[in-house]
């Protein structure tokens, strides 16, 4: 129990809760993001364009197969050593963000616009709505709906995948523990689990409130 | 009949052939994936042709920010006070040469892989993050003149310490794996039984638990431990080779590194280390131990005992 005063020295709070608004700052920026690209490439997925399902495929699968880990270290040490734009670390890891975001939120619109079946679009055209208004009105709601469940499921892993953040030098929420850790290694030999264990709470915080919303959501929405 | 037989062979094979076309497509993603990051922490083949150069003094001084990366979890070297300010014994140096620079110090947190691509990506200007000189290194960075040092040491119980390495003779040594210590002993004194562990901590619990009669690793290691553990003492404090730590600039960042070097010279004669070791390793350390045994002043390094 000694080791949990590690909590109670001056700035250890303070400094954890800033590295919290890094890592919410890179996910909430990187899930905004995502989710312009994702509606377009879910569009485009659909389209029975040969060219443009192909790239669609590539790009969701390139995506796919490769580790975020990977995907960052292109971002941050590869394109800057390929051309002269050089991203800073924040700024590789919003881009790898939003390109993994997006293609995995483009394949669940994708899958929920195809849910849709067929007879909507037809009946919607029988009332006399145009393709536009059709999807606006008919389509996309029944479609978000299907979507939600897996888009917030995508918005908690990315909020979890910021710590790889660390990886790159950006001193997030994990990085200022393992430094409030050491600054702190002969005082308090034993605070390193104090210190995670407010970590994992804090990613607690973070993540639950996205859980409750999707819950409360599709509760409302099973008795429209 | 038949023909719907044709026709489910057919997309059997089309199956098998989008499998391949599948398993293919992973392969070819495989070493594309791991080149870049493997550039990240091996470079040196091709990819040493770095577009991104490095910014010259001008630039540095014009943009009046010296871009350093530091440890920002490796006290007292490089680490991040109760106070969130970056400090320790490398940040002192780092302090100081963009105080001369006219500059002010920004600093990267690196971890110890990528220390070579912050620099060859030009992330930063300079690295100062508890760097050892070694050949491999130094085909992909340029080192300055060292500033600190390092070498093996032992630490045994006070009640029956070992003095000479040559008291280990037929005794059990505790060390960490994959440390300098273990090919050293095993070249260098075979008599000497190794008791091996994965973990430093384990290592450390071993000798508290006293299955063996000393451990060895990093001297700067072994001093900080002994001083934190009553009962124990650092009888061998320089064993081994000498490796040398030193600042590191990108691949051909000629003028940044020679004046870095230029810097060096001056500052061993105010003794410049030499009470950045009072400053900052002195609380660790304690008195007992001989700065000079870790201090590094104007790159020279000393032979001794």
């Amino acid at each position: 129990m000694q080791g949990a005063n590690i909590l109670l020295e001056p700035g250890v709070f303070p400094r954890l809760l800033q590295g919290l608004w890094v890592t919410v700052w890179i996910a909430a920026v990187s899930v905004g993001l995502s989710i312009p690209v994702g509606l377009i490439t879910g569009w485009l997925m659909t389209l029975k364009n040969p060219i443009i399902r192909f790239i669609m495929r590539f790009y969701l699968d390139f995506i796919r197969i490769m580790p975020q880990l990977a995907l960052l270290f292109i971002a941050f040490y590869g394109i800057a050593r390929m051309s002269n734009w050089n991203l800073d670390a924040t700024g590789a890891c919003v881009l790898v963000f939003v390109l993994w975001g997006g293609a995995e939120l483009g394949d669940l619109v994708r899958g929920a616009l195809q849910s849709i079946p067929q007879i909507q679009y037809e009946t919607a055209y029988m009332l006399g709505m145009s393709n536009w208004q059709s999807f606006v009105h008919v389509i996309l709601p029944q479609a978000v709906r299907r979507l939600l469940p897996g888009a917030v499921n995508l918005s908690t892993r990315i909020v979890k995948t910021t710590s790889l953040a660390v990886l790159l030098g950006v001193v997030e929420v994990i990085k200022v523990g393992q430094q409030i850790i050491d600054a702190n290694r002969f005082q308090y030999p034993t605070g390193t689990l104090w210190v995670y264990g407010v970590i994992f709470v804090m990613y607690f915080i973070v993540c639950w409130p996205l859980s409750l919303v999707a819950h409360a959501l599709e509760k409302r929405w099973a008795n429209d | 009949m038949s023909s719907s037989m044709f026709k489910q062979l057919g997309k059997a094979i089309a199956a098998a052939g989008a499998a391949v076309m599948m398993i293919t497509a992973v392969a070819a993603c495989g070493p594309n994936a791991a080149t870049p990051s493997e550039a990240g922490s091996a470079s040196g083949d091709s990819t040493t042709t770095t577009t991104v150069k490095a910014r010259s003094l001008d630039d540095i001084k014009k943009s009046g920010e010296l871009r350093v990366a530091v440890f920002s979890d490796k006290a007292p070297f490089g680490y991040v006070d109760k106070d969130g300010n970056y400090a320790g014994y490398d940040v002192v140096f780092a302090e100081r040469l963009a105080k001369d620079l006219g500059v002010k110090p920004v600093y990267t947190s690196v971890d110890p892989a990528a220390r070579v691509d912050v620099l060859a990506s030009n992330k930063v200007d300079v690295t100062l993050a508890n760097f050892t000189v070694t050949k491999e290194r130094a085909e992909k960075v340029d080192f300055a003149k060292p500033y600190m040092k390092v070498s093996l040491g032992i630490v045994s119980p006070e009640k029956a310490p070992i003095n000479d390495v040559k008291e280990l003779d037929g005794k059990t040594l505790i060390v960490a794996k994959g440390t300098t210590a273990e090919p050293y002993f095993e070249k260098n004194y075979p008599n000497v039984k190794l008791l091996k562990f994965d973990q430093y901590a384990d290592a450390y619990n071993a000798l508290l638990d006293g299955r063996g009669d000393a451990m060895s690793t990093d001297n700067t290691e072994v001093l900080a431990w002994a001083k934190a553990n009553k009962g124990y003492t650092v009888g061998v404090t320089e064993l081994g080779d000498v490796e040398t730590i030193a600042p590191a600039v990108q691949k051909g960042n000629k003028e940044l590194l020679d004046y870095i070097n230029s810097e060096i010279e001056p500052l061993g004669k105010e003794k410049f280390f030499h009470k950045d070791f009072e400053q900052t390793l002195k609380p660790v350390y304690g008195s007992e131990v001989d700065p000079d045994d870790i201090v590094v002043e104007s790159g020279v390094v000393e032979e001794s005992k």
